[in-house]
């Protein structure tokens, strides 16, 4: 059961799914092939020095270098050197020109999504000219397929940095600064992405997931995600509600269209439909839920969720809640 | 005091002037000797040994990180104590290892190179390692009453600033830092000066051994670089215990900053490490071939430009922070252009290498090793200065795996070569060669093992600094494979350990010379007498040992019932004046005393700063009383 | 061969002696963990009587105080307190403690609530974050020492930082509430 939920999961550099991290995968494999052409001439060098050396006779006593052999060698190097040079050179240009080419992926109407990392975890604000039609999601970042996305990244604590392998490099959300990525999918997928900043006790745990779809089905998402949460429909589910509101947890999430409107942890709106629980910790199943509202301390610990222990047939009707909000 | 061809005076003389040198350079015995002791050799073998000490507690910390990561979601270690002992390591191998082993390892060496009865500043010398000592002290003590440092070895604010660090563990890793700068640069500033002005006579700066060099482009490098982590971690320091904001982007500070002081250190302290390193390995290469060093000059200019260079690529670390393209292809330019002279160097050696007569004793191991590993890293250094490939492999298990290739292939490997082959020189005894190849083969093949997966954990997406990562990730292969590298690793290091401490006892005799080798060092007894040489050498070649005919003049009529050493000039080393040099003294120990309790009680109070001004006063009062049995004599009969 | 040894004990005594300061209790048993239900009987209710000094859970813990001082912030204290000075509601960086000064006092100030405008948290904010806001709201007149309070915040600073705030006498007497 666990397993599936990230098995589609991809993280890999080596598998772009982009433009942006299609272009570093060819700066990669130029210099990979260079470099390793480099370290078999380098390696078959030193071999041959040994063995070379290996049949000359021993005890002699140390010697200069003799005059005809000091112009050999210094040719060989100084032409060993120049070709170092050159190759440099042009891994200098591939360099250059892609990290131009990476700054070229713009366009007016780029999809804007303001990332902001907390300790340890992901808020999400898909960007509208209307303020109401803001939209406020965490540790998940749903993209359309084909169109530039517009990433502006930001911090509210110490410095994290927004890393998804398949799609593009880092960039580090600075306290204080608003640093720009652009990156655009060109394939379908869940992309798991992770902060690559020393941020803290959980850095490890500071996870996310951006599922890449074609446009009409994130419009489909979108416009569902920015719906006010669907209110109870079973007794089990309004107790859940009930206990959602007078215990711990309003003071801390959002659930729009109710009283609860704390902004210290991850809107619960849509909590339901998201695949992972805690900043990509866990699979989002009822038995994780369970576990991380009960003890989210033992998951994750010095996460900023406190221990919520309570009697069962509460517990029981907050899932069903949390379970309801779809 | 001329210079002129040995014409002995009778044995007697001679013998009773060494006895009287003797007499004069001796250490006071016991407890006291040890804390009043100014020799540069018993001080430089201290450092080695202390540092070697650090490196195993820093190698300690590494296997219960590999032991942690080995499988995935493990418990061994929780996050909190995790933190603080990847902190350890880095901080420990940074700070407490590599730096103070190669500068220690200097101190040892250099007189004996240039043919120098001691440091330029013996008492500076003593409180180097003092204060260096303190440091490491006051790290390791507060770590096991868990006030060890846990926002990395870097340090990055506003994470280890007073906001989001509470306690006081964030305040000891700056003031670890404080500490060994201040020992790092004192070091630095006698390396220089010994190096410039107490050459033997006829070493012009052209003739000096390449292992010389290397350190003297490493002090001025220490001297130019250190004094950016100074302010860096004294305004942090002062962030967190008097409130300051110069980090605090509210108030008009700056998070960015940090890192650009941090990193206008930080990297040019990789080339401090590595640069000593490649005085090793020439040494190493011209001993064990049997023949000089191809490409004296190259390699001198290539020292000097990776020197210049090396202040240059700071921003490299910082590319992910998003400054402009401008910049970053300026930096991406010089990160580039440092693999021309380290090239240089490579090419050099390999040409050395080729026509020589190799003698396959453990140091040239060590040496080939090296030759592959820090290529090897070097490469993958190029492909971190292109920005965007920078951008996908930065802070991911891919610089892992390329600083390690580069510090402990370039720095480490050449050390444990070097260490072996002086060995006998500080020891007098020689360590067996078996132990000494396994070790080698163990360290290597464990060595390649550990790191090598982790650029492809790197490439997999795997960030650094992580505690632990989930199963469904598929890196816990991988990582299991790199901790089964890390037991092969630590045996090799327990062998060679192994084998240092059984030679210590029963190790066969060395002799002044065992390894028929070139330089000045070697012109001695083993181990050395606390005067170094009893007639200071004089030199006319690069290769001293292996030119000499029996008849070259030596230095005479030094003083020898007072602590007498020989002043040359700058480029050319000629005679310039007699100087003395002071004699075992209780100072060096009471300043660096006073140091640590200035240091440490400013952890807790600003307060600190005056309560320590007290001692550290009155020890500079002993330090500079003036004594009359000091002060030097101008030569009267220099330049013919 | 002796030195090493010493020195070895030594760090080992230390170990023994870790610090209280830097400990991270990231986890507490549930017990500690169960917050009681609120209570409340009246809605003006006076204070109880004044238990015996109890110490506080959390009184020289660094990390909890630091805690304490985000939730003060998240809980939206300052939102009458302000930032230690009062406003709306009395001042917490002054030497008048209305209902006393021992952090069990002030524990069951934030659980119960108290007549004219403190409200009752009890079964809102887990007890073991009480404890470390009760912590905090201590530090603020700096009952805690330097060494634990915390230092300036990544904010504006609208006051000197808690390590720097000189240390109140706690008055025992009776002041009457702003009202």
């Amino acid at each position: 059961m666990s397993g599936h939920v990230f098995s589609a999961v991809q993280q890999s550099a080596l598998d772009p799914a982009g433009p942006q991290a299609e272009r570093i995968g060819d700066v990669w494999w130029l210099m990979f092939w260079v470099c390793a052409v480099v370290m078999a001439l380098v390696t078959l060098a030193l071999l041959g020095g040994l063995l070379h050396a290996r049949r000359r006779r021993e005890s002699e006593a140390p010697q200069p270098i003799a005059p005809e052999s000091h112009r050999r060698m210094t040719w060989v190097v100084s032409g060993a050197l120049a070709t170092t040079a050159v190759i440099l050179l042009v891994l200098l240009a591939a360099s250059v020109s892609t990290g131009r080419a990476l700054g070229s992926l713009t366009s007016p109407d780029a999809l804007v999504i303001e990332v902001i990392g907390r300790q340890w975890w992901w808020e999400v604000r898909y960007m509208d000219d209307q303020p109401s039609n803001i939209l406020t999601d965490a540790n998940e970042i749903h993209i359309p397929v084909g169109r530039p996305v517009l990433i502006r990244g930001t911090s509210r604590d110490v410095i994290h940095s927004l890393w998804v392998p398949n799609l593009h490099g880092k960039k580090d959300l600075i306290p204080g600064y608003v640093t720009d990525t652009w990156i655009q999918a060109d394939r379908p997928g869940v992309f798991r992405g992770q902060c690559a900043e020393f941020c803290g006790l959980q850095h490890a745990h500071m996870a996310f997931l951006v599922v890449a779809e074609p446009p009409a089905k994130f419009q489909a998402w979108r416009a569902a995600a920015s719906q006010p949460a669907r209110p109870p429909r079973t007794p089990l589910e309004l107790r859940g509600q009930q206990v959602f509101l007078n215990r711990q947890c309003a003071l801390c999430h959002t659930v729009l269209g109710t009283d609860a409107g704390g902004r210290i942890g991850p809107d619960l709106t849509h909590v339901a439909s998201r695949r992972t629980l805690g900043a990509g910790t866990l699979p989002n199943t009822r038995g994780h839920l369970a576990g991380w509202i009960v003890d989210p301390q033992s998951v994750k610990p010095g996460n900023r969720m406190p221990q919520n222990p309570m009697p069962s047939e509460d517990l029981l009707a907050l899932l069903a809640y949390l379970e309801s909000l779809q | 005091m001329s210079a002129e061809p040995i014409s002995y005076p009778d044995d007697d003389a001679l013998a009773e002037d060494r006895r009287r040198l003797e007499e004069t350079w001796k250490s006071r015995p016991g407890l006291l000797g040890w804390i009043s002791e100014v020799g540069h050799a018993k001080l430089g073998k201290r450092y080695v040994v202390t540092a070697f000490v650090f490196f195993a507690l820093g190698g300690i910390e590494a296997a219960l990180m590999r032991i942690q990561l080995a499988r995935p979601e493990a418990g061994f270690l929780d996050p909190d104590l995790y933190n603080q002992i990847f902190t350890m390591h880095g901080s420990t191998m940074m700070f407490l290892f590599a730096v103070p082993m190669m500068l220690g390892l200097g101190v040892y060496l250099v007189p004996l190179m240039i043919g120098a009865r001691n440091m330029a500043f013996p008492r500076l010398n003593a409180f180097s390692y003092f204060t260096y000592l303190a440091g490491g002290l006051l790290l390791y003590s507060f770590f096991f009453l868990n006030i060890g440092p846990d926002a990395g070895w870097f340090s990055y604010v506003p994470l280890a600033g007073p906001d989001y660090s509470p306690g006081k563990r964030a305040d000891v890793w700056a003031q670890l830092i404080t500490f060994t700068e201040i020992s790092g640069l004192a070091v630095a500033v006698n390396l220089i000066t010994t190096i410039f002005k107490h050459r033997a006579p006829g070493m012009s700066l052209n003739r000096l051994p390449l292992y010389v060099w290397s350190m003297l482009v490493t002090s001025f490098m220490v001297v130019f670089a250190m004094p950016a982590i100074m302010l860096a971690s004294l305004m942090l320091a002062m962030d967190r215990l008097v409130d300051t904001h110069f980090f605090n982007p509210a108030e008009g500070g700056d998070a960015i900053l940090w890192q650009h002081l941090f990193w206008f250190f930080g990297h040019p302290e990789v080339y401090m490490i590595f640069l000593p390193a490649t005085g090793i390995v020439s040494t190493l290469i011209a001993v064990f071939s049997r023949r000089q060093t191809f490409g004296y000059l190259t390699l001198v200019l290539s020292l000097v430009a990776t020197g210049f260079i090396g202040f240059g690529l700071w921003v490299h670390h910082m590319f992910a922070t998003g400054l402009p393209q401008l910049g970053q292809s300026f930096f991406t330019a010089a990160s580039i252009m440092i693999a021309i002279p380290s090239g240089a160097q490579v090419f050099c050696w390999l040409a050395t290498l080729w026509g020589g007569k190799l003698r396959f004793r453990t140091p040239l191991m060590y040496v080939l090793g090296f030759i592959f590993t820090f290529v090897m890293g070097g490469l993958t250094g190029v492909m971190l200065a292109s920005v965007p490939l920078d951008l996908q492999v930065h802070d991911t298990f891919f610089v892992v795996a390329h600083f390690h290739y580069v510090l402990i292939g370039g720095a480490v490997f050449p050390l444990l070569g070097g260490l072996f082959y002086w060995f006998p020189k500080m020891t007098g005894r020689m360590l067996s060669e078996k132990l000494g190849h396994l070790s080698f083969w163990l360290v290597f093949l464990g060595f390649n093992l550990t790191f090598f997966p982790q650029h492809i954990l790197g490439l997999n997406g795997m960030p650094r600094r992580v505690y632990t990562y989930p199963p469904e990730t598929g890196w816990g292969d991988l990582n299991l494979l790199s901790s089964l590298g890390a037991v092969v690793l630590a045996l090799g290091v327990l062998v060679y350990v192994f084998n240092a401490l059984r030679s210590l006892r029963s190790g066969p005799i060395a002799g002044d010379d065992p390894w028929e080798s070139e330089s000045l060092e070697w012109a001695t007894s083993s181990p050395p007498p606390p005067y170094n040489f009893h007639l200071i050498p004089t030199v006319s070649d690069r290769y001293p040992l292996w030119t000499r005919t029996g008849d070259e003049p030596v230095v005479t009529g030094l003083k020898s019932d007072r602590r007498e050493v020989l002043v040359t000039n700058t480029l050319d080393a000629e005679l310039d004046h007699r100087d003395t040099s002071p004699g075992p003294s209780f100072s060096p120990f009471f300043l660096a005393v006073g140091v640590a309790v200035t240091f440490i009680t400013s952890i807790f109070t600003p307060w600190g700063v005056v309560i320590g001004a007290v001692p550290c006063f009155l020890a500079l009062l002993a330090w500079f009383w003036p004594r009359l049995d000091q002060g030097h004599t101008v030569l009267k009969e220099k330049k013919s | 061969m002796r030195r090493p040894l010493a020195l070895g004990a030594c760090f080992l005594l230390l170990g023994l002696a870790a610090c209280e300061r830097e400990e991270r209790r990231l986890r507490e048993l549930p017990a500690l963990a169960m917050t009681g239900r609120p209570v409340r009987e009246v809605k003006l209710q006076p204070g109880r009587p004044q238990p015996a000094r109890s110490g506080g859970r959390y009184e020289g813990n660094a990390y909890a105080i630091s805690e304490g001082k985000r939730l003060y912030q998240l809980y939206n204290c300052s939102g009458c307190h302000f930032q230690g000075g009062g406003g709306i509601g009395p001042p917490l960086m002054d030497d008048k403690w209305i209902y006393g000064d021992d952090p069990q006092n002030i524990h069951e100030t934030i659980v119960e609530g108290r007549p004219n405008g403190m409200p009752s948290y009890g079964g809102h904010i887990p007890d073991q974050q009480v404890w470390m806001i009760a912590a905090y709201v201590r530090s603020l007149s700096g009952q805690l020492g330097k060494a634990a309070s915390p230092g300036r915040s990544d904010h504006m600073a609208a006051r000197p930082s808690e390590q720097a705030t000189k240390e109140e006498q706690p008055k025992t007497q009776k002041a009457s509430p702003p009202g």
